[in-house]
């Protein structure tokens, strides 16, 4: 407080020069950190700025691959691509939105709600990012647009690819269909920013599904530089695409078709297999829908009928859905007999009932005094009844497993559901409760908890025909699993495949002999009670009770004495085995021999219930728009 | 200086050295402009080199100016400069959300930016009149406070947080080299760190956003933080030697906002690099040093305080810009003097050369009767 007095002129001298000093000091060092950070940022970073400059510089456009095709075990297509005409605007070329947009609405008669769309995502759009118009127009259409070029500047017509299943209907549920992305699907590709191209289509269900890494390809690129606002600079050099590889199927696509058209309106699936190396040469679950309808993206009625209708063609049969085996268990349970030491001339005398404590059991005729082959042959319950109670269960599960039942088999696709085999082990865990002997009185005919799928029966079929361990298989490309031998006896196995051919030949499955020389076949019937019905409602169905009607199962392999072939059917509530089940499997074995023999049945088959497979979904779609009050569809093939 | 029997006195006794400096800058600058508009002396270039020429010709014209007439001049026109802050607030007119112009027919008048100079030479002068004894006297210091807080307010709130910063940093420099006691500094400084929270809250959206995004550009590469992003992007990527004349994609293809104003430094080190960027550093210390030289050289108080303030206040304005742009300080919108497009930095830079100029002809003239 006393300094300031003493201040003078000298002393402001000196203060001044200090701190001019410290001034110059302190600009040399801000200076010198600018200079730092200048070195810093281009010398020490310049790799990561260079990298983030470049990648602000340059875009990628990604130009999507052909997607693969799936053919059969000839190289027969199943899933190709057909050329197909689509309409794009390129936002940034675009000069006149309104009036190029409402022009393109009338030549393509795009609704209103398309309008909507399109005037949406070309607000949110970058500007080398095409936006979809419509996808798949008529020829004459793109005709109309490309010769309004000139005046419709922002519009791109171009070829483009859709999928096209030649089968339609009939490969539905085997490939599934493709789409395009949604969003969670783009975001679980983290992103991927080829999903948003307008025309990409990817796998939704089925093997385009399971198959989509091998099927969609590499996609290539335009690379171009673009401003900041997304205006195209110039073109780079392109990345080529690269197509996705070609899967080829165990299918045979004649013989699959041929199924599927033989199923006719049942609510069915078939399985045909090679059982030398377990090639599923046929797989239809129907009815099905037409997945060229989804390729177009479906309509919202075509949906609504497909999920509406009880017969569920949105359903992959064949795999997700389960069934009791019914009689269809029996070979493999008498096996299993066989295995436990049941000698086979052992009778049994069959009342037609069969009592334990206070229920009885029954059996759907008096067998009178019957020994195991005739018990196979003319499918009697009351027999397999006695014998299992007798051996028990933990012995007999064990055989029925290693038959395939319960069994879940690798192939490509993620909808299988493999059922049952019930045990008292199974049962302490699921339902917390000893096993019964009425258990083992279901189990023995395949009832109760016993719930399989068309494929493990056609595999059991495959095994009891070659005492070896056949698994399926579906992609050619894929190793034939080696097929080691069952724990069973030659001898037994003999038997059993000479039973089976007793229940073709003068069993329960008589009727169903095949219509050839020399070739017969051998098999066993089921029909799975669905519903406990009483004696009069049994047999005596209105439409209205079709859900209450039995299964109907057959499984077979041909020839009897030199196996080549298994086959299976499970008709949904299609009642008694015999009738139903067995003669499709008949027709359809017959194909892989005689096919003039077969497709002329066929034609009288389908003359019997109106008409071809379009013929009768035609009628079909036109019976549901009527009963929905929608205007009938206009042809547009 | 030149001497040469060929060259007419007057003009050789210009300080060439400085004018070749400040030449050199600009021209780099115009090379600049010229590649940012894609290799085209439209729109930005031409006209830029006019304005500095004009400018360079009335820092010249003013060179001649004699100290004290300077003097003379000083409060005056702080009065008017005061005046038309004043003016922008009651006849602004709104542009870019702010009002900083007086619009007077033909000419676009920014008053903030005569405060600069005019701010330095008021204190300058306020310190001359304040006798040795008294400098560190409570009245020593409150009108000082005052005629730098009142313009300062008024900036802050047109709003222009750039200018004022600039402003205020003017006056203190001047302030400091007067010789007020530390405390006078050292107190404010602990108070604005104190403060500074408070004050974040009481800021405008979009200065708030600012302060956030430099704080982490990363937090909004495609918002508010994408100027920093970019520049940075711009600065890095052109390595030691830079991409290139007329090869800078960041800003030919706009990925770099602003690149031929604020952020020229940028579009400058994205095609001359590291190298471009350094020789600005140093043209721009040179002149700062010069101008430095001209205060320790002074006679005058006022003359050593003006100097030094005149000097500061270019150091200020690149030293701010280059940080801004290389993502050292937040967005704060001051130019590149010299460099940027636009006339009112040259103008200032300009008046600030065209003063010190005059003070150090003061000098040689009075050191040559000596």
């Amino acid at each position: 407080m006393n300094r300031p007095t003493r201040l003078t002129t000298a002393h402001q001298s000196i203060t001044f020069s200090r701190r001019m000093l410290l001034l110059g000091g302190a600009q040399a060092t801000v200076g010198a950190l600018l200079i730092g950070r200048l070195g810093w940022l281009s010398i020490a970073q310049n790799q990561k700025y260079q990298l983030l400059s470049e990648s602000n510089r340059v875009q990628l456009i990604p130009v999507p691959p052909r997607r693969g095709w799936i053919i059969d075990r000839n190289g027969k297509p199943i899933a190709i691509n057909k050329a197909s005409f689509r309409v794009d605007i390129i936002p940034q070329q675009l000069t006149d939105g309104p009036r190029v947009v409402g022009q393109l609405a009338q030549l393509l008669t795009l609704p209103p709600d398309e309008i909507d769309r399109i005037n949406r995502e070309l607000e949110h759009s970058r500007g080398f990012q095409p936006v979809s118009v419509a996808d798949n127009i008529a020829y004459e259409q793109y005709a109309a647009i490309t010769v309004r070029l000139p005046e419709l500047a922002g519009v791109a017509a171009s070829r483009g690819f859709t999928r096209f299943y030649p089968g339609g209907t009939s490969v539905g549920q085997l490939v599934g269909y493709v789409g395009a992305a949604n969003e969670k699907e783009y975001e679980a590709e983290d992103k991927n920013p080829l999903l948003l191209v307008p025309g990409v289509k990817i796998g939704k269900e089925g093997l385009e599904k399971t198959l989509e890494q091998t099927l969609r390809g590499q996609p290539g690129g335009q690379r171009v530089e673009v401003t900041a606002r997304g205006k195209l600079v110039k073109e780079l050099d392109p990345k080529p695409d690269r197509s996705g590889g070609t899967v080829q199927l165990t299918i045979d696509s004649d013989l699959h078709e041929f199924a599927a058209r033989r199923i006719g309106d049942q609510s069915c699936s078939v399985v045909v297999l090679d059982v030398t190396n377990g090639d599923i040469l046929a797989m239809p679950s129907m009815p099905s829908f037409d997945p060229n309808n989804f390729s177009d993206g479906i309509s919202r009625n075509e949906w609504k009928m497909l999920s509406q209708d009880d017969h569920l063609p949105l359903v992959d049969k064949a795999l997700e859905s389960l069934y009791p085996s019914g009689s269809t268990i029996k070979p493999s349970m008498a096996m299993a007999l066989l295995n436990a030491g049941v000698d086979r001339k052992h009778r049994v005398n069959c009342t037609g009932s069969y009592p334990l404590g206070n229920h009885v059991f029954h059996c759907d005729k008096r067998h009178g005094p019957v020994d195991m082959d005739a018990a196979v042959v003319h499918s009697c319950d009351i027999y397999f009844y006695d014998m299992c109670r007798r051996v028990g269960a933990e012995k007999l599960a064990p055989m029925i497993r290693s038959m395939g039942f319960g069994e879940k088999f690798d192939l490509p696709f993620d909808n299988q559901r493999y059922g049952t085999v019930p045990d008292p082990q199974w049962m302490m865990r699921k339902y917390h409760r000893e096993w019964q002997t009425y258990d083992t009185i279901n189990m023995s005919i395949g009832q109760g908890m016993v719930l399989i799928n068309p494929l493990q029966l056609a595999v059991m079929a495959s095994r009891l025909a070659t005492g070896k361990r056949v698994m399926p298989r579906l992609l050619k490309n894929q190793p034939v699993k080696p097929q080691s031998h069952l724990d069973v006896d030659q001898d037994h196995l003999d038997f059993i495949r000479k039973a089976m051919w007793g229940v073709v030949d003068h069993g329960t499955a008589a009727g169903a002999k095949l219509p050839l020389d020399g070739i017969q076949m051998a098999g066993k019937t089921g029909t799975a009670q669905t519903h406990r019905l009483s004696d009069a409602e049994r047999g005596n169905y209105t439409s209205a009770t079709w859900k209450l009607r039995d299964h109907s199962l057959f499984m077979a392999f041909v020839p009897f004495d030199k196996p080549r072939y298994a086959a299976a059917a499970i008709v949904e509530h299609g009642g008694f085995g015999a009738a139903v089940a067995a003669p499709l499997i008949r027709d359809t074995l017959t194909f892989l021999y005689d096919r003039q023999k077969a497709i002329a049945a066929l034609q009288g088959f389908e003359q019997s219930i109106g008409g071809t497979l379009e013929e009768r979904t035609q009628t079909r779609t036109a019976r549901w728009r009527a009963a929905n009050g929608l205007p009938p569809l206009t042809d547009q093939a | 200086m030149i001497t040469s029997a060929i060259i007419p006195k007057p003009l050789a006794r210009l300080p060439w050295r400085l004018i070749f400096l400040v030449a050199a800058i600009a021209g780099f600058g115009l090379l600049v402009l010229y590649s940012a508009a894609g290799g085209a002396v439209r729109p930005w270039a031409l006209k830029q080199a006019i304005i500095f020429m004009v400018f360079l010709g009335i820092a010249v014209g003013m060179s001649w100016i004699k100290e004290s007439t300077i003097k003379a001049i000083t409060f005056p026109l702080y009065a008017v400069t005061l005046v038309m802050l004043v003016g922008v607030e009651a006849l602004g007119f709104v542009s870019k959300g702010a009002q900083r112009w007086l619009d007077l027919g033909p000419i676009r008048l920014q008053p903030s930016e005569f405060m600069k100079p005019a701010i330095v030479l008021t204190l300058a002068r306020f310190y001359e009149l304040v006798p040795a004894g008294e400098i560190r006297k409570w009245r020593a210091i409150w009108p000082a406070l005052l005629l730098l807080g009142v313009p300062a307010f008024l900036i802050l709130v047109q709003p222009d947080l750039g200018t004022c910063i600039m402003v205020v940093l003017c006056g203190v420099t001047v302030m400091f080299l007067a010789g007020l006691p530390w405390w006078i500094f050292a107190g404010p400084a602990v108070a604005v760190a104190v403060a500074a929270p408070i004050a974040y809250n009481l800021l405008h959206g979009y200065q708030r956003k600012r302060i956030d995004v430099f704080l982490n550009p990363e937090s909004d590469p495609l918002g508010a933080g994408y100027h920093i992003s970019q520049s940075k992007i711009a600065i890095g990527s052109g390595g030691i030697w830079g991409k290139g004349f007329l090869q800078g994609s960041q800003s030919h293809l706009d990925y770099l906002p602003e690149g031929h104003t604020d952020f020229v430094f940028a579009t400058m080190a994205e095609e001359w690099g590291l190298a471009g960027g350094v020789f600005l550093i140093l043209a721009f210390a040179l002149v700062i040093r010069w101008g430095m030289r001209v205060s320790t050289n002074a006679r005058t108080r006022f003359s050593q305080l003006a100097a030094a303030g005149l000097s500061a206040t270019i150091f200020f304005y690149v030293s701010i810009n280059l940080m801004m742009v290389m993502g050292l300080a937040p967005v704060v919108g001051v130019p590149l003097p010299l460099v940027s497009f636009g006339g009112s930095a040259v103008m200032t830079v300009m008046l600030c050369l065209g003063l010190l100029m005059a003070l150090e002809r003061q000098q040689r003239t009075v050191s040559s009767l000596a």
